[in-house]
């Protein structure tokens, strides 16, 4: 991990402020233009891009390209990462993240229109020519074992592509490099005993490699949306954290900064002796294996899915699922430890 | 002239996927499908705690975890000799439910739909092949405009989940025995309320662009047929009996074949190996499977293994439930709105086994279960128990056999001194896109894209719009893995 702390890239080198829009895809500013005034002439869903036109028309808005790779993961950091309330998915997708600041998800496999060869080629041109501008995403880990033939994305002369020879090639022209979810950050599931293909987290990749690209952390099972557009933010607005506004695992400390046990709501309940003592008992979850102690996140506060709960209101024990020892470490799941 | 056509990855599907084709002066005549992921999960939960599956098995996969947790803790119910009580049973009914109309809508709008019209010119909606986008501008944008629509539904189908389950991706409180949740009336409030937003949704938007898609693309109802035997466990239990196979369910369990619906004997469920790359016996059941990986294996082709009933091949999902439904109450208010859309598209009742057939199914199925979940959540009692007491003998065996957002889900446990000796799944899509099985017959997908028209071997949208109608979930459907890897490519060239 020593390899990627502190990171000094002003955040002006962060991106591209010009209209990048790649030859190849048929699209510019102008384009977008025309499409936009046409649309607007068909139907009410205009006024979904009126922000986006306006961007366009100021043309001073930085673009920041995604490639949002997917390791051994479940999809669940992608499907997490779509419940985002404020700001609405729409927007993340289409418009302006922040003023002036808008993502343009070149690459995620579960989104993108583009399949086979042709989605492929976008990863290849997006790091072409947005060398050193573009921000890697992972999500899922990374198995090494044989080569890491165990997770391949696309074909290349008829050669499958392991994600590990992605990280390779991607990582080290990326401006910043995300690993969402804790399978990306730490292993996770994916990495548990007897971690039959022997997966690991971005980090271990990264320094195995000698990469040397700034890597930011956001745990999680899956990622809160929130933690996610939150740390991308803090990059766009800010330029890439000082190392006192992260932890040593490399997470914002804004959202990872205190124990879930530390803000926990049921802290009364302890206090006063309520425990839970078997499943679906309400109380401290402490007897019947929380974990809240041990698990840096802001959940008690943030709550999860537009903020309607989260697991200990649920009288869910706190898996401890933002830490590295999620899930091993934390089991068995529903024990004292 | 015969082309080998790969599309790999095939976006827009849960997980990864390699598809192959060999396709003849246009036409499919063979197609191999290949999972490229491989976790080992089956072998990461050996030796756990039997309580801890619940929460490890979900995380197979974050689009439908639900399906995981309730088979999970069904499985270990059933190893245990208990069952929830009502509201147990009820609130996990809610929470899968909820989760049913969230992976749903996002497999029409977010996964589908751009197979048939054209999203805004900004990526990730650009590049796309540009062919055979048949609607109008206007209606083309309306699609889009609710594709945008669907983004925020399937948020609150989630935050409806997440009043019962905690969160989601992967809810806290589906247990063995039950649920750890309290139904409360804000709860039930907040649950509802959502509801009704989404039923609003179902019935004025998704049914109509179903019917639009459907009326623009009138030969995707014979396309993709698939190998016309469909299998269902029933899914959403209305009662608590113990025997599965005599639990009363909204879908029932059964067999489709031949135009009857036939009891369903999960004994008869087997795993053939012969193109699957393992060394272990072929042909074994579920609870007595073996995974015994060899990646050296010269007929194997795909680490999913072959599923089959009674030596037959059978394709799971909407379109199974919605074939024995139709077949063993067609009075139903489900069954009548089924035939009332055929009708409407000039269609015939064997139409529905195509791509159109299965989007189709899986709408009207969204429909009537979101109709039905108002009277499960009004059947909850507040200040009643969720969750049943564990007795957790030291040995124990337990199936759970329920069908997920995409069809048939099993879980199989052996407990040996208290930890998990053994731990089998066969997920939806082990059973649509298995490869060959020890007699050489394909899978349901494999068999479902020989016939397809692909004139442009580098433009394949007939293909990936034929693999999408099953909505494949990759994540769920690998076995084992071994560390002995093998390079995809040298195996599955065609």
């Amino acid at each position: 991990m020593k390899k990627h702390t502190a990171v000094d890239v002003p955040l002006s080198t962060l991106a591209s402020r010009r209209e990048t829009r790649d030859a190849q895809y048929g699209f510019s500013r102008r384009d977008f233009f025309r499409w936009a005034v046409a649309a607007t002439a068909i139907t009410k869903f205009n006024a979904e891009f009126l922000p986006r036109l306006g961007a366009a028309v100021r043309d001073a808005v930085k673009e920041y390209p995604i490639i949002w790779m997917q390791g051994q993961s479940c999809s669940g950091c992608s499907v997490s990462a779509l419940n985002t309330v404020h700001p609405s998915i729409k927007k993340v997708l289409l418009d302006e993240l922040l003023p002036g600041h808008q993502l343009i998800l070149n690459f995620h496999p579960t989104l993108m229109a583009a399949t086979g060869s042709m989605s492929v080629d976008v990863v290849r041109e997006t790091v072409r020519s947005h060398k050193g501008k573009f921000i890697l995403i992972l999500e899922g880990a990374v198995p090494i074992a044989d080569d890491g033939l165990f997770c391949t994305v696309g074909d290349e002369d008829g050669q499958s592509i392991t994600t590990l020879e992605w990280i390779r090639r991607l990582a080290p022209d990326a401006l910043a490099v995300l690993a969402v979810g804790t399978c990306a950050a730490f292993g996770g599931v994916a990495a548990a005993k007897p971690n039959p293909t022997v997966a690991k987290g971005l980090g271990d990749i990264l320094e195995m490699e000698g990469i040397a690209t700034p890597l930011l952390n956001i745990p999680g099972c899956p990622a809160h949306p929130d933690w996610f557009l939150g740390t991308v933010a803090h990059v766009l607005l800010y330029g890439l954290p000082e190392p006192h506004q992260i932890d040593e695992m490399r997470r914002l400390k804004t959202f990872y900064g205190r124990t879930v046990h530390e803000r926990c709501t049921r802290r009364d309940d302890m206090e006063e002796g309520i425990y839970a003592s078997k499943l679906g008992e309400g109380g401290c979850l402490l007897a019947i294996g929380c974990k809240g102690p041990f698990a840096y996140g802001d959940c008690p506060s943030r709550r999860w899915n537009s903020r309607v709960n989260w697991c200990i209101s649920a009288n869910g024990p706190c898996l401890g699922c933002t830490e590295p020892a999620f899930p091993d470490g934390h089991s068995p799941l529903y024990q004292r430890v | 002239m015969r082309i080998n056509v790969t599309v790999n990855p095939l976006t827009r599907i849960e997980g990864h996927l390699k598809m192959e084709a060999v396709v003849d002066n246009g036409t499919v005549v063979e197609a191999r499908s290949g999972a490229t992921m491989y976790r080992g999960f089956e072998q990461i939960l050996r030796g756990r705690e039997p309580l801890d599956a619940v929460q490890l098995a979900q995380r197979f996969c974050g689009v439908c975890p639900s399906a995981h947790a309730v088979a999970s803790s069904q499985c270990l119910d059933n190893a245990y000799g208990i069952m929830p009580p009502d509201n147990g049973r009820i609130l996990r009914n809610l929470v899968q439910g909820s989760n049913y109309i969230q992976s749903h809508v996002l497999h029409f709008y977010h996964l589908v739909a751009l197979d048939f019209v054209k999203g805004p010119d900004v990526p990730p909606f650009i590049p796309r092949y540009e062919a055979d986008y048949r609607l109008s501008d206007k209606a083309s944008a309306a699609v889009v405009d609710h594709y945008l629509q669907a983004l925020q539904m399937r948020v609150k189908a989630h935050e409806m989940s997440a009043v019962f389950s905690g969160k989601m991706p992967h809810s806290a409180s589906v247990v063995a025995g039950g649920s750890t949740s309290a139904p409360e009336i804000d709860k039930i409030t907040a649950f509802l309320a959502r509801l009704s937003e989404l039923r609003a949704f179902i019935d004025n938007v998704y049914l109509d662009d179903i019917v639009t898609i459907a009326k623009a693309y009138p030969d995707y109802a014979e396309t993709g047929a698939g190998c016309g035997n469909l299998l269902s466990y029933g899914t959403f239990d209305l009662d608590n009996t113990r025997d599965v196979t005599k639990r009363r369910r909204f879908y029932g369990m059964g067999r489709y074949q031949a135009g009857r619906v036939e009891a369903l004997d999960p004994a008869k469920i087997t795993e053939d190996v012969a193109h699957s790359w393992y060394a272990s016996p072929s042909h074994l059941e579920p609870s007595l499977g073996e995974t015994l990986p060899d990646a050296r294996k010269d007929t194997g082709y795909s680490w999913i293994k072959a599923p089959r009933y009674d030596n037959t091949v059978y394709e799971v999902g909407p379109l199974a439930r919605t074939m024995i439904l139709l077949t063993n109450e067609p009075d139903s208010a489900q069954a009548k709105k089924v035939t009332e859309a055929l009708t409407l598209l000039g269609l015939k009742k064997h139409h529905l086994f195509s791509v159109l057939g299965r989007h189709l199914a899986r709408a009207i199925e969204t429909k009537f279960l979101a109709d039905a979940m108002v009277d499960w959540v009004l059947q909850l009692k507040p200040g009643e128990p969720s969750c049943a007491d564990l007795p957790m003998p030291e040995s124990a065996d337990g199936f759970g056999l329920w069908d997920g957002p995409r069809g048939a889900l099993g879980h199989w446990i052996s407990i040996r001194n208290n930890v998990i000796d053994r731990y089998q799944v066969i997920a939806p899509t082990t059973w649509n896109s298995s490869p060959r099985d020890d007699q050489g017959i394909p899978g349901p997908v494999e068999q479902a894209l020989v016939g397809a028209r692909v004139p442009d071997p580098n433009n394949p949208f007939a293909i990936a719009r034929i693999v999408r109608s099953f909505d494949p979930c990759l994540a769920c459907s690998v076995h084992v893995v071994t560390p002995k890897g093998r390079l995809l490519h040298k195996v599955t060239a065609v």
